[in-house]
């Protein structure tokens, strides 16, 4: 046997805005709009020593055959400032917004997280994303939308133009010196100029070198070209494949893309969204996952779920009956505005033949198809079996860690840090203790840029 | 126009703007204080200015005096004393954290005192600054407003690069007024009871209580709703300021747009002058909540009244020539108490006081003015309210304008 030393898992925690997975029904569940439940939440993954709290963002509400989607959790606090007012209830926990490259502008989001890792002392991270329709694009000055074919070119040149900003203060610029009057010793401090295709810049940014340096970056993207802007210049990335085969493929298709840009592997993290379900046997963690599935599928929400691909109003379905025998209704509009997952299905007439063929074999109705193809839980047994397979997961390099999102606001973490991280402790592969102060420190990744220590001296 | 005397000249008793009722006080905050060469006095702690101890314990002090509320000032350029661009000076405070941000990162820290952090509506979207705002009073529990200002400023503008030109004067303010327009709108664009998690139908919100705001102005349209639940104030307070110099449109801003206007006057005289002016146009527009205009005031406070001097005097030198936007008023709390009396009948039903220096001004204030203030019967001895709209006496909580009121229809 080789001795290759265990890999420290990352773990942090998605608060659950708006989706379809909270079961907001249950007795248990509190607001997802009080501060006190994101305190809670916060407190709870920082008691468990975990990386970093994780917010997602959508800027419209979303909608199905022209009205206000109602069936799961809707609406949510603004990502700045809840990360902001979070760093006042936390001292160690990384604080990781969502915000997208499309409907804003470099100037303003640096200037947001440069503030926001000051305010923190160095726990800022910032997820871009790329959403880019005219849908969205409606609550916005600019109005209209990016061509999608542009999204990743303006996310780019944002993140590239967004680094300048940050490089233009190096550290050492802030004398403070009240004897001599220097306050500042370089008067150059914070210029900038940038000319692209996108933003053609130029000024003094005005918020100081922040304590990372630079915010870390995650991207959210799983296309070619997401990935190929992950490659180029993300730390982390946030993915949806959290199975062993394909996590296993992901990983190492990605890290494998870190070499062109002159980077090694453990530049960048990869990081799967994960549900679990505990119980006090594994037979009783399937049972309440099963139950858990029942709740957050419920008659109503299954049939829009088809209406995502049928592309029509379905309403008179019956969710316990058999799916439709009419086929969808391909075209340009579509029924479900807003919605991430409506993009999977490309190929609606495809996806609608599998599934009428999967539901004929297994006898399913419309409601046990759509339990039976949405995401599943993705960790279900004791806390010793999801350790083991969280620990398996990561040692086979299927991921690096995990973003957990649990299915209950704001109470759904306790478990899991109560009775999951203990044995992972004592498996020595997560920390019991914070080593460092910053999100940079927790991640194991370098502030790029100047060196502070030898600037500083 | 008719030169009689507006209702609003005598105002009663129970119009918590008007000015006999108790004194409204606020501190406007930035970097070391009002003074450019504060930075260098004694306590100042210029090192400290981008991190969040530093505004949490001047907000503590703000609080332990009992202030209505402070204000954040912030931009989105470094500062400078020239119009044309970055004046290189490096013997000033230059950088600046968001002020939405530092505002949200205080507001855990407090219990009762107002935060009105400052925004540029020119450069900002009002979709994000809506849900920030409304964010804030969340986490503040109903603490929140917002300062809004405008730049025409062209070397603001190329940190943004959208336009080929900043807008003119009057355009800069009417943006700013479908600015506000817009944040309020979405605010109001969730009933406070949408949230309806019905388990028996499965429906989380009652979507009929959502609504689309369909704005359009002629810089910019917005459709909501808001992505966030109507804040717990409903309405946070809009603070706005009526310089003079910055001509009619700026008025008209603070009369039409605003629920706290500065205003910028050099005596009691154009103090009162202003006053009438913001508030016949207020009235000209028809019913509105009540305007609470305030005073400012740059304030350097010392036990006596020619040791103030000397201190701004001294500051003057090590800063060389600047231009304060506010009146400066040098002296004891007690003479200040006297000057804001006076100011107060001119209209006036608050004032936002600037500390000179930070580390000494404020805790003056908040030690000293307040004191006297209290012994004069003007000022609260306890905060009375937890909200800002509270604690500034107005509706605590407005009704929607796109609520149906349940009597619909039964009206004659
Ligand atoms: C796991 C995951 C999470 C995402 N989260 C968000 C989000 O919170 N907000 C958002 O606007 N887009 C989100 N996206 C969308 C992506 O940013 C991107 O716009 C979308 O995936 C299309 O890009 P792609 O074709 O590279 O996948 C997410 C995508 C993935 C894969």
């Amino acid at each position: 046997m080789s001795t290759k030393p265990l890999k420290q898992i990352h773990l942090a925690a998605h608060f659950p805005g708006v989706n379809n997975t909270t079961v907001w029904g249950d007795p248990a569940a509190g607001s997802h709009i009080d501060f006190d439940s994101f305190t809670h939440f916060a407190r709870t993954a920082e008691r468990a020593k975990f990386d970093f709290l994780f917010l997602a963002e959508g800027l419209r509400l979303r909608e199905q055959g022209g009205r206000i989607y109602d069936l799961d959790v809707v609406g949510r606090p603004d990502t700045f400032t809840v990360l902001a007012a979070l760093a006042a209830v936390t001292e160690r926990l990384g604080l990781t917004g969502t915000i997208n490259s499309t409907f804003n502008e470099p100037y303003e989001v640096a200037r947001q997280f440069a503030s926001l890792d000051h305010l923190s002392e160095g726990r800022a991270a910032w997820n871009v994303v790329t959403s880019w329709d005219a849908f969205t694009g409606e609550n916005f000055r600019r109005g209209g939308f990016l061509p999608r074919e542009e999204r990743y070119s303006r996310a780019r040149e944002f993140l590239s133009t967004a680094n300048e900003l940050f490089d233009s203060w190096n550290g050492s610029e802030i004398a403070a010196d009240a004897a001599t009057g220097t306050f500042l010793r370089d008067a150059r401090a914070g210029a900038f100029a940038h000319r692209g295709q996108h933003f053609d810049i130029e000024g003094h940014f005005n918020v100081p070198r922040s304590p990372q340096g630079r915010p870390v970056i995650f991207q959210a993207g799983d296309s070619d070209e997401g990935r190929e802007f992950a490659a180029s210049g993300a730390d982390a990335i946030f993915g949806r494949h959290a199975t062993l085969d394909e996590g296993r493929a992901f990983y190492s298709d990605v890290k494998r893309r870190l070499a062109s840009y002159g980077r090694t592997p453990d530049q960048l993290k990869i990081l799967p969204a994960a549900t679990f379900v505990l119980g006090d046997t594994d037979a009783e963690a399937h049972e309440n996952a099963h139950e858990i599935r029942r709740l957050q599928v419920s008659g109503q929400t299954a049939i829009t779920y088809l209406e995502h691909v049928w592309n029509r109003d379905l309403s008179s379905y019956d969710p316990d009956g058999p799916l439709p025998d009419v086929d969808p209704e391909v075209g340009e509009n579509t029924i479900a505005l807003g919605r991430a997952s409506v993009r999977q299905f490309r190929d609606p007439l495809a996806t609608a033949r599998e599934w009428r063929e999967l539901a004929e074999a297994k006898n399913l109705s419309i409601r046990e198809l759509v339990i039976a193809t949405t995401a599943r839980q993705t960790f279900i047994g004791t806390a010793a079996t999801v350790a083991e397979s969280i620990d398996s997961l990561v040692q086979q390099d299927a991921a690096d860690g995990f973003i957990l999102v649990p299915h209950l606001t704001p109470g759904g973490l306790d478990v899991f840090a109560d009775t999951v991280v203990p044995l992972l402790q004592e498996r020595g592969v997560f920390r019991s203790e914070y080593e460092g102060t910053t999100l940079r420190d927790h991640l194991g990744i370098s502030v790029p840029g100047v060196d502070r220590k030898a600037a500083a001296s | 126009m008719s030169a009689s005397p507006s209702p609003s000249d005598a105002p009663s008793p129970s119009d918590p703007t008007s000015s006999s009722a108790p004194l409204h006080l606020a501190v406007a905050l930035d970097g070391a204080g009002g003074h450019p060469a504060a930075w260098r006095e004694p306590g100042a702690r210029p090192e400290a200015v981008f991190t969040a101890r530093y505004w949490a314990d001047a907000v503590a002090e703000a609080e332990a005096g009992l202030l209505d509320f402070v204000t954040l000032d912030d931009g989105l350029v470094l500062q400078s004393t020239s119009t044309d661009g970055p004046d290189g000076r490096t013997d000033l405070v230059r950088g600046r954290l968001d002020a939405v941000l530092t505002a949200a990162r205080i507001a855990p820290l407090t219990r009762h005192i107002g935060l009105i952090p400052s925004v540029t509506t020119t450069h900002t979207e009002p979709f994000h600054i809506s849900k920030a705002v409304a964010t804030l009073d969340h986490v503040s529990r109903g603490r929140a407003g917002v300062h809004v200002q405008v730049s025409g400023l062209s070397y603001e503008e190329r940190h943004f690069g959208r336009r080929a030109a900043p807008l003119s004067g009057a355009e800069l303010y009417e943006e700013a007024a479908d600015h506000v327009e817009v944040i309020r709108r979405l605010w109001d664009s969730w009933e406070d009871d949408a949230e309806i998690r019905d388990v028996a139908t499965g429906r989380f919100i009652d979507r009929d209580k959502l609504h689309y705001i369909d704005f359009e102005g002629r810089h910019f349209s917005v459709r909501g709703p808001s992505i966030i639940p109507r804040p717990p104030q409903g309405r946070p307070v809009v603070s706005a300021v009526g310089a003079a110099a910055d001509g009619e449109a700026a008025h008209r801003l603070v009369a039409l747009s605003a629920d706290i206007g500065y205003v910028r006057a050099r005596d009691t005289g154009e103090v009162a002058a202003a006053v009438a002016a913001i508030r016949r146009a207020r009235e000209a527009a028809g019913p509105a909540e009540p305007l609470h205009l305030f005073g400012e005031l740059t304030v350097y406070l010392d036990e006596d009244g020619p040791a103030a001097t000397a201190r701004k005097e001294r500051l003057d030198a090590l800063a060389g020539h600047y231009e304060d936007d506010s009146e400066v008023f040098t002296g004891t709390p007690a003479q200040l108490a006297d000057l804001l009396v006076e100011r107060r009948a001119a209209g006036l039903s608050g004032f936002r006081l600037r500390p000179g220096v930070n580390a000494h001004d404020l805790p003056a204030v908040t030690r000293g003015l307040v004191p006297e203030l209290q012994r004069r019967g003007l000022f609260r001895t306890a905060y009375e309210a937890d909200t800002l709209r509270g604690l500034l006496g107005l509706d605590p909580h407005p009704a929607n304008r796109y609520a149906t009121p349940p009597s619909a229809g039964t009206a004659a």
